[in-house]
């Protein structure tokens, strides 16, 4: 088989795989297992196979017009480079991981045929995304992608938190789809052409007429997909899906798109300086405040989902320094470790009964219950926290060096402005990063209280599954740098000597700060007893985490926060603590700035229907019937007023015959 | 004589005649009106048959002819509607004819018979379908 | 209106015309007091004063068979039926106050709308024409009986056939009222009194 038709099965399989389990969940309910892996398994291999044969050498390309299209053609066309066959492999990866681990996950679940079809789909759409070389057939899977998102996060559809979260990632991504859709539009009107390689040709010969407008819009679309500030309120509250979701959609796939969409297009984005600058403060905002925030959430997928939005943030940032290697660099290993921490969050809920750090701060000997879990969390939080040889380390430092890189001059890439924008706030996040992946490390395993509730074995095929993601967890990183780099644009990835210093020296003080606060205040975890368990030993983990997720807010008087002293995040964010909690009160912005304009525009729509509208449509249902009601009282029943308005219309008709006759 | 004399009375009297007819709630007070009426028709054929006869050698005298048949007419008339009006003064203990509504608009059917039962729910039904 | 018209157009009045215009006037009006009469036998006495004025005109245009006959039929026999009807409905004998129904202004102006109307085309039509009077009578009783059994047997006969459906209908009208009393009271009574009661409230 040739590269291009592998590289065409591997979107192939797992949508025929989805096709087949939607059609075949009810009548054949033993093969839904079989189609959710197997079709995945293969796609995965594919994509292995595809990037053996690419060998991050030149690019593949492949066309076929199916119809002509109008003005601008809409091919099926691929186009895989050296990011394209990575990505597409991080894909499989995660998507194989999840669907094997949701075996276990949804067990008992009554709706996992469709949940598993439209994971497969999902991951179609997401391979569609990556291979293809066309706009709009990638539109087409970033569309899909956004309505399998819709239905999976609001896969707990009977808790109102997850049809709230479902319907909010629906609308704020295709908030940003809207203006993603037009500039799409208007960058294939100035190419003339839908395909990538003709656009960065136009764009490198300098005939894409309005840069910095393209680029924008284009901004709009990824920020909603990629979870950036200020559409990035959609992805900590889309962590009411289940966890295996969360895993693929929300770290390492889907939110990828948006940085993946970047970096295929970059030269565009740097033809406008404006575009970049925009770029680097957007990261910017979006690394250090989701750091803050992650910092307080209680519920532990909160804080992954925020750590997730800032990791992006180190993306973007990268792509506005001009090094698109080195984002996908991030993107690549920062998919296997937040893929990993949540699929090990999932079986730690599960566990423990609970999503709150909070009550597992109670909890003693958590981590004998789920070593995996353990084991490879502490490993996935190490990479998190950049600390070398962790893979976390390698792609974080080509970050800060390629910011470096730019705000140091050395490159002609992007404004130097964005460089240090970038490098300053990468390195803040550094910080904060490592401060909250110590607090989630020390809240959840070394906290002090009741036993741990014993819920029996967690599935082999959810800790199997964890082990597998340790490995690039761990690895990937140092293998990277030194034997793919003509993969990634023949950037040299390896660590600087200054940064590494930098980045490292700061990721330890964080940790170490943390944990120095949690020494300080978990003394007060004894006295103020807190938390609420969901206890079902015989249910699948789905059932659980379903029932956290409701309870949070009963139990905490709060989604994403809980009143708790021995918090070392509140020691060390103080007063910030309460903004960060509520993710600095964004959503109430919007609320306010849109949510409550549109619900009076809403009702004042209502009353001009109902009072002003509804007036004409009733007059004109009354007029006839109040006409109706006079013509009816002429019909008396008196014989002699009849007899009366016939003779006097008789006494005019002759009148009016006479006169007409005598000429008068 | 001129031919206007008996036309001009015989129009008076039709309308004084119509205005009975119109005006009176009696039934049999209607009833003489109708016969005022008829006996203006007749004074105008007479005088007509009078005219011609002297003027157009008409010699079939059909108007006098047809004043006889009038009058006959006139007389089964008054019996039958006599007849009528003591009909309907046994079932409605009245003669009254503004009283006689069965075919007003919206009226509760009240009549014993079946008949206006049938109508009143009919126009019932006509009017909950309008 | 019949004055003005005399009065203009007709200035020398024969002595025919001048009987004519004044029985004409008391046959109006009778006629008239007939039709706004509060009292219901009175109407019916007037109703013979104003059939009787006819008959004198039948006389004075020389139609002497109609006269008499109008005199028989008219006077003798339909006031007199009427008078009977008047005596079976329980007629209120005196005032009665609600002799004529709402309709009466509407009634009215129609009235005179078409006596207007008649009236103008009449004169309009039929001021120049004259009546010879002279000259054997055109009404006599050997004229008219001559014309009606030469001319009008046919009719005459089907006129015969006509009075006797009247007379069978007639009948038929009281008997089958009859016959429902005597068949059940219970039925036939109650509504009756019901619509009598309906009436009432009314």
């Amino acid at each position: 088989m040739t590269t291009t038709t592998l590289a065409v099965l591997v979107p192939l399989l797992p949508f025929l795989g989805a096709a087949a389990g939607l059609l075949l969940g009810r009548s054949a309910p033993g093969f839904v297992r079989p189609l959710a892996v197997l079709p995945t398994l293969a796609a995965l291999v594919l994509a292995v196979l595809v990037m053996a044969r690419q060998g991050g050498g030149r690019a593949v390309d492949a066309v076929t017009e199916l119809t002509p299209t109008g003005s601008v053609p809409v091919e099926l066309a691929l186009h895989i480079d050296g990011f394209a066959a990575l990505v597409a492999v991080l894909v499989g990866t995660v998507a194989t991981c999840v669907q094997i681990y949701s075996t276990g996950y949804l067990r008992d679940d009554p709706r996992y045929a469709s949940y598993a079809a439209l994971v497969s789909l999902f991951t179609s759409a997401m391979f569609l995304v990556v291979y293809s070389g066309d706009l709009m057939v990638l539109l087409v899977g970033w569309e899909v992608m956004g309505i399998c998102s819709y239905f999976l996060v609001g896969h707990y559809w009977e808790t109102p938190e997850a049809r709230a979260a479902s319907l909010k990632a629906f609308l704020v991504t295709k908030l940003g789809d809207v203006p993603f859709l037009i500039g799409l539009l208007a960058l294939a009107t100035e190419a003339g052409s839908f395909r990538i390689t003709e656009i960065l040709g136009a764009v490198a010969g300098g005939s894409v007429g309005h840069p910095t407008v393209i680029a924008l819009l284009l901004l709009a679309g990824v920020a909603g997909k990629s979870a950036q500030f200020p559409l990035h309120t959609w992805l900590p509250d889309a962590m009411a899906g289940p966890t295996p979701v969360s895993a693929l959609i929300h770290a390492a796939t889907m939110v990828a798109a948006g940085v993946y969409f970047v970096a295929r297009l970059l030269p565009l984005f740097e033809a406008s300086r404006a575009a970049m600058v925009v770029l680097a403060v957007m990261a910017a905002v979006t690394m250090v405040g989701s750091a803050l925030a992650a910092l307080a959430q209680d519920d532990i997928k909160r804080v992954l989902a925020y750590s997730t939005i800032g990791q992006l943030g180190y993306m973007t940032g990268a792509l506005a320094t001009g090094d698109r290697g080195a984002a996908v660099f991030h993107l690549l290993s920062h998919g296997a470790f937040k893929a990993l921490l949540f699929l090990a969050a999932g079986v730690i809920i599960h566990a423990a009964g609970t999503n709150s750090l909070a009550a597992m701060s109670r909890m003693r000997g958590l981590r004998d219950r789920v070593p995996d879990a353990f084991w490879t969390m502490t490993v996935a939080l190490l990479a998190l926290a950049a600390i070398p040889p962790f893979s976390g380390f390698f792609s974080k430092e080509s970050v800060l060096g390629a910011a470096e890189h730019v705000a140091t001059g050395h490159t002609g890439h992007a404004p130097a402005a964005a460089g240090w924008t970038v490098l300053v706030a990468a390195l803040i996040t550094a910080l904060l990063t490592a401060a909250y992946a110590t607090r989630l490390w020390l809240l959840a395993f070394r906290g002090t209280g009741a036993e741990a509730p014993d819920h029996g074995r967690q599935p082999v095929a959810m800790n199997a599954v964890l082990w597998v993601l340790a490995v690039p967890s761990l690895a990937l990183g140092g293998l990277t740098f030194r034997l793919l780099p003509d993969w990634f644009d023949d950037n040299d990835l390896t660590p600087a000597l200054t940064t590494s210093v930098l980045g490292t020296g700061v990721a330890l003080v964080g940790g170490i700060v943390t944990y120095a606060a949690w020494r300080h205040t978990t003394a007060l975890a004894d006295r103020t007893p807190l938390g609420a368990v969901a206890a079902h030993p015989e249910g699948d983990a789905a059932l659980v985490e379903a029932e956290v997720i409701a309870s949070h807010r009963p139990a905490y008087g709060n989604l994403a926060s809980a009143p708790d002293p021995s918090d070392p995040g509140r020691l060390l964010l103080g007063p910030v603590h309460r903004h960060a909690a509520a993710g600095f009160h964004l959503d109430a912005v919007y609320s306010a700035l849109f949510v409550r304009p549109v619900l009076a525009g809403a009702s004042l729509v209502r009353f001009l229907d109902r009072e002003v509208v509804d007036t004409y449509v009733r007059a004109a249902g009354a007029l006839p019937r109040l006409l109706g009601a006079a013509v009816r009282r002429a019909q008396t029943g008196n014989v002699q007023t009849y007899v009366s308005a016939l003779l006097a219309g008789t006494v005019v008709l002759a009148v009016a015959a006479v006169l007409v006759a005598t000429g008068a | 004589m001129h031919l206007a004399y008996p036309a001009v009375l015989s129009a008076l009297l039709f309308c004084t005649g119509l205005y009975g007819v119109l005006a009176r709630r009696n039934a049999i007070l209607v009833l003489m009106s109708v016969e005022l009426m008829l006996n203006a028709v007749n004074l105008n054929l007479v005088a007509f048959d009078v005219w011609l006869s002297k003027a157009a050698e008409e010699t079939l005298h059909s108007g006098q002819a047809l004043t006889l048949f009038t009058i006959a007419v006139a007389a089964a008339e008054i019996g039958i509607g006599l007849a009528i009006v003591l009909a309907v003064h046994r079932n409605r203990g009245t003669s009254d004819i503004d009283r006689l509504r069965d075919t007003a608009e919206g009226r509760e059917p009240d009549g014993p018979d079946t008949d206006t039962l049938a109508t009143g729910a009919a126009g019932e039904k006509a009017e909950a379908t309008a | 209106m019949t004055l003005a018209a005399a009065s203009h157009g007709f200035l020398s009045p024969t002595g025919v015309e001048i009987a004519f215009l004044l029985v004409g006037l008391v046959t109006f009006g009778a006629a008239v007091l007939t039709v706004t009469t509060r009292q219901l036998v009175h109407a019916a006495l007037w109703l013979v004063v104003a059939l009787g004025g006819l008959a004198v005109e039948y006389l004075l245009l020389t139609a002497e068979f109609i006269a008499w006959v109008q005199v028989l039929i008219y006077v003798g026999a339909v006031v007199v039926l009427l008078l009977f009807g008047l005596m079976l409905t329980r007629a209120p004998v005196g005032r009665s106050p609600d002799a004529d129904s709402g309709n009466r202004w509407a009634a009215l102006t129609v009235a005179a709308a078409s006596a207007a109307a008649l009236v103008w085309v009449v004169v309009d039509a039929f001021r120049a024409t004259w009546i010879d009077l002279d000259g054997p009578a055109a009404g006599s009783t050997a004229v008219t009986g001559a014309s009606l059994f030469q001319n009008w047997v046919l009719p005459f006969e089907a006129l015969s056939v006509l009075l006797l459906a009247a007379l069978v209908g007639a009948i038929v009208l009281s008997r089958r009222a009859k016959a429902e009393r005597t068949a059940g009271p219970p039925a036939a009574g109650p509504p009756a009194a019901h619509g009598a009661d309906k009436g009432g409230v009314r």
